[in-house]
């Protein structure tokens, strides 16, 4: 499939949302105004575990102005159940409890309670005033921690499972993986190299710059109207209802612009507080969270222990691989090392392999999606193996990863074989790049590479299309807008019309208003939701033909449609012509489209970096920077190149400086964007992109799903930039000044 | 027949072997056939009638949305995957 078969896919129009974005009158949720509004607040733990021996609200509910205020005794106790949070099941006890802890404190910045006032600022005075009588328990805070046997335990109804089966172990282990392929000890028998190596990675924030928020308002009729930041506004819906026990369809969500998700806003937070105190009030409320709040009360994605051993024989060919993979889901269940170990050794072809993957629990909020959840933790230490090993064998670390690269038929550890996948031409993408061959023109400079795989979802997604006199259509969708997935939506549906992607009209719209609609995120929109506008648009191609067949006193399957023109025989009429005949020929025409789509493809990027590092400091300055990604149809080249871009960011900042600062008593020291570090234009060069397409033959189009695999590369480029750099391999998260100074020291003794 | 992988936690229940071949036309079909080939394997994947939150199926390589209701051809592949939470939707 290639870009000049199209007339609207492939290029590059511009955003239908760019106008408010850019003129600051698109309405996000903080800028959200009702009449009679009241404001929100959430009273924090200062603890990273305790138990809540009582809360007394007496003297805040006495401050002047104070509306209401709840804690989770106010939720519904019903019986618990698993409920879908957008990305995976948990029991409605663990989100509920999220939402407001009940009995005990997991983190520091647990919610504790809400409070609706007349402002914000008497809100948080009377969240001043609320007491709560906490038994300080000892923390833990690091998987490896949290698994010893006499480590505190979180959940003591919370037993380690391993497939299904029940253990009866009371730990911090919730579950328990294996993914096992080949024979591990035959594997490691013909290696002529093994390396073996452990590696610590990081708690990191997603960074969107807008903070969560939400107001709600439970109405007189019973229907509680919400409008937000999110993700997933039924997830929203489904979510809150489940823990308010009412029905789905007693909740009504309305997303605003969102200002940045990264997976961090699928979870939900804030509606059901919200909820309940306009319930308590008869008002609306507004919650607005601080970055503060942000930091310590939202998920982060899991810091790691891994240990990664690799075996290859002398002609560059991997034998054997096995991981050990554990992750911190945070105070509740749910890691990412699900993803981790699908994605840990997906970029090659290994015949023996075994991965164990433990969930273990910690004091830390409880973690959320984060662009490829799981996978960059395992790629960077993958990736430092790999080039650990190349380098041994005196092999081209390119060349290594050729030689070894997964390709269609390939069979993944945990079970499934690859169809059609772009692992070997992302890679010859790099190697053909001028970037790898430039010099590097100076002392203490290195080149990395990297490449990494994220399988992307399908998942349910609907639209409607209605068309306009003016020849123009209007189309309804329920995927809140991220990247510029309005447009990318858009596309496809003026691709199958024959019309301009400006002459598409696209709305996001509250739950009401459209089918339900997944996520916005793992990679799905423009595949999946973009899938719902094509087959909408089909619907619309399919009645305009009838239009046209009786306009022209014709049968329907004699009319053709090419690039807006419809026709049969000697017969021709535009798109628009006809569109002003639809009131005479039968009325309006309304095109749906509701997918669940199978045909998912796996993307895999690939990183060329280039360091300087500082010998007498540790400061590591990215000097140039390639980021190559098979979108496999690129349906917006500049959404794609911005995705690849952006997320190259997050993953050279994760590499580099960001990192959840936690004292011995698990409170995070660096909870503003002051001391938590992201990368800045100013410490980046412009991040060059290669798009590769080898397209999905799962997809009308050929999309993959661009929007994750771009940041699992960058920490293993870098920390193998920084390797021939300084000398020193690094296997810790963030590859900081004095993270890497500690590194040439202890070589240097 | 359709061929059903057998995670490494789960092959105490197979005696042992990784893969085993059984009838069926849907994924619920092949659990029935395997649990009268290997019981207890039923239990250890569905609660009551569904997959269990942490589980899901994969057939000839890509995780279903349709859980038990999937269709398996006769020569189709089926793989239960430990999906926790994040990405991978445990549907």
């Amino acid at each position: 499939m290639k870009t000049q078969e199209y007339t609207v896919v492939g290029t590059r129009p511009i955003r239908h949302d760019g106008a408010d974005k850019v003129t600051g009158r698109a309405q996000y949720g903080a800028d959200f105004q009702m009449a009679g509004l009241l404001h929100g607040h959430i009273l924090r733990s200062p603890h990273a575990h305790a138990q809540i021996r009582s809360i007394d609200t007496s003297k805040a509910a006495k401050l002047p102005g104070v509306k209401a205020i709840i804690t989770a005794d106010d939720f519904p106790q019903g019986p618990d159940r698993m409920v879908d949070l957008g990305e995976g099941d948990t029991p409605l006890s663990y989100a509920r409890g999220n939402v407001l802890a009940k009995g005990k404190a997991l983190y520091r910045g647990h919610a504790v309670a809400g409070i609706a006032a007349i402002s914000a600022h008497v809100a948080e005075e009377a969240a001043g005033l609320i007491e709560v009588d906490y038994e300080v328990l000892p923390c833990v805070l690091t998987a490896p921690e949290a698994m010893r046997e006499d480590a505190p335990v979180l959940h003591a109804d919370l037993k380690t499972k391993e497939f299904g089966e029940q253990t009866g172990r009371t730990s911090n282990i919730a579950e328990h993986f294996r993914h096992e392929m080949g024979n591990i000890e035959t594997g490691f028998a013909e290696a002529d190299v093994i390396v073996e190596r452990e590696f610590h990675t990081a708690t990191v924030h997603q960074g969107y710059i807008e903070p969560h928020n939400t107001t709600a308002l439970w109405n007189n009729d019973g229907r509680i109207l919400i409008w937000c930041s999110t993700q997933g506004s039924f997830v929203v819906r489904d979510v809150t209802a489940c823990i308010l026990d009412v029905p789905v369809s007693q909740v009504k969500v309305t997303p605003m612009e969102i200002g940045g998700g990264f997976g961090g806003k699928i979870p939900v937070y804030l509606e059901p507080v919200a909820a309940m105190l306009s319930r308590k009030t008869g008002k609306p409320v507004k919650i607005v969270m601080s970055r503060k709040d942000v930091f310590e009360g939202t998920g982060p994605t899991p810091g790691s222990y891994i240990k990664v051993k690799i075996g290859s024989r002398k002609d560059g060919r991997i034998t054997a691989a096995q991981a050990y993979l554990a992750y911190e889901a945070g105070a509740y269940p749910g890691a990412m090392v699900g993803p981790g170990g699908m994605c840990v050794f997906a970029a090659y072809d290994i015949a023996n392999v075994v991965i164990d993957g433990f969930d273990v629990v910690v004091n830390k909020p409880s973690t959320a999606a984060y662009r490829a959840p799981g996978a960059t933790n395992a790629a960077f230490a993958t990736e430092t193996v790999v080039d650990e090993i190349a380098e041994k064998l005196g092999i081209d670390p390119l060349e290594f990863r050729l030689k070894n690269a997964a390709k269609e038929g390939t069979r993944r550890a945990d079970g499934p074989k690859y169809r059609r996948i772009g692992c070997v031409e992302v890679i010859e993408a790099m190697k053909n790049h001028p970037h790898y061959s430039a010099p590097l023109g100076g002392p203490n400079r290195g080149r990395g590479v990297a490449v990494g795989f994220w399988f992307n979802i399908g998942l349910p997604s609907s639209c409607t299309i209605s068309v306009n006199a003016d020849g123009t259509v209007n189309l309804v969708e329920g995927s809140t807008d991220i990247g510029g997935t309005r447009t990318s939506i858009a596309m496809q549906a003026a691709e199958v019309l024959g019309i301009s992607a400006a002459d598409v009209h696209p709305t996001v719209v509250d739950t009401d208003s459209v089918g339900f609609t997944a996520v916005t995120g793992g990679s799905r929109t423009t595949f999946a939701t973009g899938w719902a506008a094509y087959e909408a648009a089909q619907d619309i191609v399919r009645q305009m033909k009838e239009r046209a067949a009786k306009l022209w006193e014709t049968e329907a399957a004699s009319v053709e449609l090419e690039r807006g023109l419809f026709r049969s025989g000697d017969k021709a009429m535009s798109f628009a012509d006809l569109a002003a005949k639809l009131e005479s020929t039968g009325g309006p025409v309304v095109g749906r489209g509701a997918v669940n789509p199978r045909g998912v493809g796996g993307s895999f990027s690939g990183n060329i970096v280039d360091v300087e590092v500082d010998p007498e400091t540790g400061k590591v300055t990215i000097l140039r920077f390639t980021a190559v990604q098979d979108a496999g149809k690129a349906i917006h080249p500049s959404y794609v190149e911005g995705q690849m871009q952006g997320g190259s960011v997050q993953g050279i900042g994760w590499a580099l400086n960001e990192e959840y600062y936690m004292n011995r008593d698990g409170a995070m020291t660096n909870s503003s964007l002051l001391d938590y570090r992201m990368p800045t234009a100013l410490d980046l060069p412009m991040i060059d992109t290669v798009i590769v397409e080898v397209a999905n033959p799962g997809h009308p189009f050929g999309v993959r799903g661009v929007g994750e695999a771009n940041i699992i590369p960058p920490p293993g480029a870098i920390a193998n930039a920084i390797y021939r750099a300084a000398g020193v391999r690094m296997n810790r998260l963030p590859m900081n000044p004095p993270a890497i100074m500690q590194a040439i020291w202890n070589q240097r003794d | 027949m359709p061929t059903v992988y057998i995670p490494t936690l789960l092959q105490n229940l197979t005696g042992g072997r990784s893969s085993v071949e059984v009838e069926g036309e849907t994924v619920r079909r092949v659990i029935d056939n395997l649990e009268r080939a290997c019981p207890g394997l039923r239990e250890r994947l569905l609660d009551q009638d569904r997959l269990r939150p942490n589980i899901s199926v994969a057939v000839d390589g890509e995780v279903t949305p349709m859980g038990l209701l999937e269709p398996v051809g006769p020569a189709s592949e089926v793989h239960f995957i430990a999906a926790i939470k994040g990405g991978v939707a445990s549907r």
